[in-house]
């Protein structure tokens, strides 16, 4: 692969996160023409705040990352217009508004819009998810003034969109799939303790319950829910958490292989030359064994671009994503997963848990039961160290490797109760023939000693 | 509803004690219309407080009216502003008021209240109840817990009780966690002859006590904790920035424009007092023959500009429209000493976790000196600023927990994480 010449003109059509990495790495590499194209909004903005936006702690200029002046020094254009088609053969885009785009390299990065399941009553008003800013200002409208609202779906964005109802006073009640929220991501204890939390907040979850059918009144406004169980509940708004779906309806007559998503290789290649797609939109025709065939959250839409600028960058590398990572944050608890902890766990699991009294704080180290080599870290309400944690899952520690650097791998402030001494108790009580280290290990002699740092510093 | 009667009822009093002090004694409506009204304050900020969770703490503050910019954050921007001039260049008319503090000024002073004392005893009651407001604000942290317990006693300790008692007992007024080029005077040729001739032994040690800390501690422990250890823990103007300033937290400007005033502002600052400090000393040394006028005339416009004009009036008086740290990010010389120490001989850094950050905008948002910090977060960069009081807030209302503020070697201090790659731009080049 031929590194992208400076005369080439680079199209990306998508502002998220995915896109514009994938400009900021190229440009740092290439002088070639970069344009985003965008019908969102003209500047990117960070999709994960839109609650902060909704909820007053922040404006909506807040949430902008980059300022004016950084796209021109950079000399990223920047075009809010709607791409109604693309033609491959004349390697144009036709905008809704302005002239069609030439193109040399094509980007796909067009993210994703909610889920819908064909449900009776989803077009009605008071019906929408939640995930552009567009979805924002909709439900700025559609909950102005109203007094119940039901949210269908206990996933991440659920319990977003519940928070921000809560915040307007607005009662909410959750449908939830599962015997506990999100419970097909979190074993059982961090579900529990995540659910009751959930609880505590004022959120009423209807558990082992599904939407059947959405009931509008005589003006096509929501005006209640049924569900599976026959059970009706009054509500003037429903927001739909279901998931998300790739945004790819324009592409239909371009010739591009799609299944769900836009289909590409691990080099994020389609079915036609120069043009490539990341992140939301993308599926993997051919994912490594246990990896899932879309990645559609902030972290990979990141990681994506990443990869493929070394591609367009002339070093052509195949995606390796490298241990698991995500965060989330529920009403007042944080949450941290490093590696891989699933649900459900099989006989060859074993894991050391703890959580506090108040069932505010839980920690988990899973390993693999024989030879004790750790598999993955969940965290609610405590704050470990990503380098150390991606440190110990890359190189493959065991459990009793990662005991001795314990200490080191804490993140929260300073003052902060630790609990690693509890931990600590529960592994010598299960290895009693385990030593305790010899020395407190500290980390920054961890970073030295791995090298857990970048050499380049930009301030 | 009962704390809100309370504050009216308390501002009335205070109202009639400004004005009707002819009618009605001013000690019982002032004295007393302050006590009711911090009552009323403390009552009113535990139940609204109380209700809300640690995550729910900032909701609607860009909704509100009084804390964005609205008509009520106006009227009060003003009310302050005027109090400022009113206090500066026209005490007399606070005669009311000033009278109203009379017997709590016998009774710590044992000498006669004057605009001074209205002015400490309002400022510490501001950061005393605003204190009991952040933390409960901040609650679930025990780094705000304690930083705001140390600004609390700072202010009411060595700022308010002890000059009082060090007046009752005849001795120099002087307020220990006040150091130069902050309290620019204390180095002054006037106020240390002053301190040695008039305090004695105590007075020697006054003057020894704040050289000491302008040159030797404020270096030292701003090494270990950076500039942190005074701005957000112990200075009096961070401490009513902390407390009552942090309604008004997120009003601070984080463009880069913002910035490139502030670097042209706050260092000439600093080089403006050092510059009266050694004229001042010249001129003493020569008894005037060297330098004339000139260096009183350096000292008198720097106080009333910057002293009086800068940290009083817009310091304060601007909070509800440009923030709780204009003085601090502006104006303040101590802060651009400490924050010169901080960038280049220091251990302190906010860390960022790896590749957590999404770019949300909770840092920059609530940080009071207007850094933008995600600017580094999202690229796996630590913070070292000039301008950082280590406030800890933005660690705070991050949702994913990526920041931690924490002192370490100083090698590779700015290296970032390797698992996010980087821009090599700078926001000022």
């Amino acid at each position: 692969m031929e590194k992208i010449n400076s005369q080439e003109h680079l199209v990306i059509i998508g502002n998220g996160i995915a896109g514009v990495t994938l400009a900021q790495r190229v440009r740092q590499g290439s002088d070639c023409r970069i344009t985003m194209v965008s019908a969102e909004s003209r500047l990117h903005f960070s999709r994960t705040a839109l609650m902060y936006v909704y909820m007053g702690h922040m404006r909506l200029q807040d949430i902008v990352p980059y300022a004016d002046w950084y796209w021109q020094e950079q000399k990223i254009e920047l075009v809010h217009d709607f791409v109604e088609r693309v033609d491959i053969s004349q390697k144009k885009l036709m905008l809704r508004q302005g002239d069609p785009l030439h193109y040399d390299k094509l980007v796909l990065a067009t993210g994703s819009s909610a889920t819908y399941y064909n449900w009776p009553g989803q077009t009605l008003q008071g019906v929408q998810g939640l995930v552009s800013l567009q979805d924002l200002e909709l439900m700025e409208t559609n909950t102005a003034g109203i007094a119940q609202a039901v949210i269908v779906g206990g996933g991440l964005i659920g319990v977003e969109m519940a928070e921000m109802l809560r915040s307007r006073g607005i009662a909410v009640t959750m449908l939830i799939r599962d015997k506990l929220y999100w419970h097909n991501v979190l074993p059982q204890q961090e579900a529990q303790l995540v659910t009751d939390h959930i609880q505590h907040h004022g959120i009423e979850l209807l558990l082992q319950e599904e939407l059947q059918e959405i009931l509008g009144d005589t003006s096509g406004k929501v005006r209640a829910i049924r569900t599976r169980n026959g059970k009706e509940l009054p509500c003037q708004f429903v927001g739909i958490t279901t998931g998300v779906k790739p945004t790819v309806e324009f592409l239909k007559d371009a010739g591009i292989d799609i299944d769900r998503g836009i289909l590409v290789n691990e080099f994020f290649e389609t079915s036609q030359p120069e043009v490539y797609a990341l992140s939301d939109c993308a599926q993997f025709r051919n994912p490594a064994p246990g990896q899932p065939t879309m990645e559609q959250l902030w972290y990979t839409g990141r990681l994506h671009a990443e990869a493929l600028a070394f591609t367009l960058l002339g070093d052509r590398k195949p995606y390796q994503r490298g241990p698991w990572f995500n965060s989330a944050k529920f009403f007042d608890i944080e949450y941290q997963t490093y590696g891989t902890v699933p649900a459900h766990f099989t006989e060859q699991h074993e894991s050391l848990y703890w959580q506090n009294e108040e069932a505010t704080k839980a920690i988990r180290l899973l390993y693999e039961k024989v030879t004790a080599r750790l598999l993955g870290i969940n965290l609610l309400g405590i704050r470990y160290r990503h380098d150390l944690c991606h440190h110990w899952l890359g190189q493959g520690y065991t459990l009793h490797e990662v005991m001795q650097e314990l200490p080191a791998v804490n993140f929260d402030p300073e003052f902060f109760q630790r609990y690693e001494e509890a931990l600590l108790r529960q592994y010598y009580t299960r290895f009693p023939d385990q030593q305790p280290p010899v020395k407190h290990t500290n980390w920054w002699e961890l970073r030295k000693r791995f090298g857990l740092f970048s050499d380049s510093a930009s301030c | 509803m009962i704390g809100l009667i309370l504050i009216s009822i308390g501002l009335l009093g205070i109202l009639v004690a400004a004005v009707g002090a002819d009618y009605i004694s001013p000690v019982l409506t002032g004295l007393g219309g302050t006590a009711v009204f911090t009552a009323g304050a403390l009552l009113y900020i535990w139940q609204s407080r109380r209700q809300k969770s640690p995550a729910e703490q900032n909701h609607g503050l860009w909704q509100k009216e009084a804390t964005s910019r609205g008509a009520s954050a106006w009227v009060i921007g003003f009310v302050l502003t005027g109090f400022y001039v009113l206090l500066y260049w026209f005490p007399n008319t606070l005669q009311g008021l000033i009278q109203a503090m009379e017997p709590l000024s016998q009774w710590l002073r044992n000498r006669p209240s004057d605009q001074w004392f209205l002015y400490g005893t309002f400022y510490t009651l501001a950061v005393l109840i605003m204190g009991v407001f952040a933390l409960l604000k901040y609650r679930s942290s025990r780094y705000h817990i304690i930083r705001t317990i140390s600004v609390m006693f700072f202010q009411l300790g060595f700022a308010f009780l002890l000059p009082g008692l060090l007046l009752m007992l005849n001795k120099p007024e002087y307020y220990f966690s006040y150091f130069w080029p902050l309290k620019y005077d204390y180095l002054f040729p006037g106020t240390v002859d002053y301190l040695v001739r008039d305090g004695a032994a105590l007075g020697v040690f006054m003057v020894f006590w704040g050289a000491v800390f302008s040159f030797l501690a404020t270096p030292v422990l701003t090494y270990f904790y950076g500039k942190r250890w005074y701005c957000s823990w112990v200075c009096g103007c961070g401490g009513l920035a902390e407390t009552a300033g942090d309604p008004y937290r997120h009003l601070s400007d984080k463009s880069r424009k913002a910035w490139r005033w502030e670097v042209a502002i706050i260092y000439p600052i600093l080089g403006f007092v050092i510059l009266t400090t050694l004229f001042l000393w010249i001129n003493s040394w020569s008894e005037g023959r060297l330098l004339g006028d000139l260096s009183g005339g350096f000292a008198s416009t720097y106080g009333f500009f910057i002293g009086a004009m800068f940290s009083g009036v817009v310091g304060v008086g601007f909070y509800p429209l440009m923030g709780n740290r204009v003085w601090c990010r502006f104006g303040c010389p101590m802060a651009a000493y400490l924050g010169l120490l901080q960038k280049h001989f220091s251990r302190f850094r906010i860390s960022t976790n790896g590749g957590q950050c999404i770019s949300c905008g909770n840092c920059s948002t609530y940080c009071e000196m207007g850094i933008d910090v995600r600017w580094y977060a999202q690229q796996g960069e630590p913070i070292i600023r000039a301008s950082c009081v280590g406030c800890g807030i933005c660690a705070h209302v991050c949702p994913r927990g990526v920041l931690k503020l924490e002192n370490g070697p100083r090698e590779d201090r700015y290296a970032g994480s390797p698992l996010i790659k980087r821009d090599e731009l700078r926001i000022l080049s």
